[in-house]
């Protein structure tokens, strides 16, 4: 029997090397993907608890967790086809058509 | 024995996975370690006795968004991206401040882990049979949340067609 902890430190790397994908990549699709380990970390938290209590909620939960990440992936990926077809860039630091 | 191999190997290869996600190069690569990524994490939902996550993970994550990403990256300009930097100029204070954040929920769960009840798991039991006990909450309890995940998957899906489609008119009018 694997301890919840050890679930909870894996969780945790995979949160931080999202961030750190989040923060360091100029892409802006790899920054989606690392968001969409960022939700996984969450979902891999929820079902340890889950099994630790358990109650299947936490499941619930992560199949909540599951479709928000499929509303965001295909908002986000038509807003990155927009861009990308009146700008012809993918690079988060050269989007700032708002700065001047 | 064998719960503990392939925990390790699930955790190790969902985390070194997802480093290359984050440090490789070209696009196409990040979104194939990244599915490896979703299917290790799925081989950990299924030791946690989660058999019902574990299919929609493969299903919809590993299968449907996967799939989208990668329709996405071959729609956009590879050749050009593989040419440019890849990380931001402020690149090393980013990865400070989230290996910063990183070692602060570390200290979070150490400290706190004496004070959470996290020594002895219910009975595996409890969460048998999964699909049936998870559409049962899903369709009492939850069930107003349910139907707002709906309607966002419907507002969702407007939202990327009207996005993604082309503007004809405006276009033409600019020319």
């Amino acid at each position: 029997m694997i301890p919840t902890g050890y679930y909870l430190f894996v969780s945790l790397a995979l949160f931080t090397i999202g961030v750190i994908g989040v923060v360091t990549r100029r892409n802006v699709i790899v920054i989606l993907m690392s968001i969409e380990l960022i939700l996984n970390a969450v979902n891999i938290n929820l079902v340890a608890f889950s099994r630790l209590v358990g109650s299947v909620e936490g499941h619930v939960f992560a199949i909540f967790v599951i479709t928000d990440a499929a509303a965001e992936a295909a908002v986000g990926l038509g807003i990155i086809i927009a861009y990308f077809r009146n700008r012809e860039t993918l690079l988060a630091d050269e989007m700032d058509i708002l700065k001047w | 024995m064998l719960e503990q191999i392939l925990f390790y190997f699930f955790a190790g290869l969902a985390i070194l996975s997802a480093v290359l996600v984050v440090t490789a190069k070209n696009v196409v690569h990040s979104a194939v370690f990244l599915i490896t990524a979703l299917l290790a994490t799925a081989g950990i939902f299924l030791q946690l006795h989660a058999e019902f996550l574990f299919i929609v993970q493969l299903i919809l994550y590993a299968g449907g968004i996967m799939v989208l990403f990668v329709f996405v990256i071959m729609l956009v300009n590879l050749d050009v991206s593989l040419h440019q930097v890849q990380f931001n100029r402020q690149w090393w204070l980013g990865l400070l401040l989230a290996l910063v954040l990183g070692a602060h929920l570390v200290i979070a769960i150490a400290v706190g882990r004496s004070g959470l009840p996290l020594g002895q798991p219910a009975p595996a039991s409890s969460l048998e049979p999964s699909t049936q006990l998870v559409g049962r909450t899903l369709f009492t309890s939850y069930m107003v949340p349910f139907e707002i995940a709906s309607v966002l998957l419907l507002v969702a899906m407007i939202g990327a067609v009207v996005m993604a489609k082309k503007q004809r008119r405006e276009v033409g009018a600019k020319q």
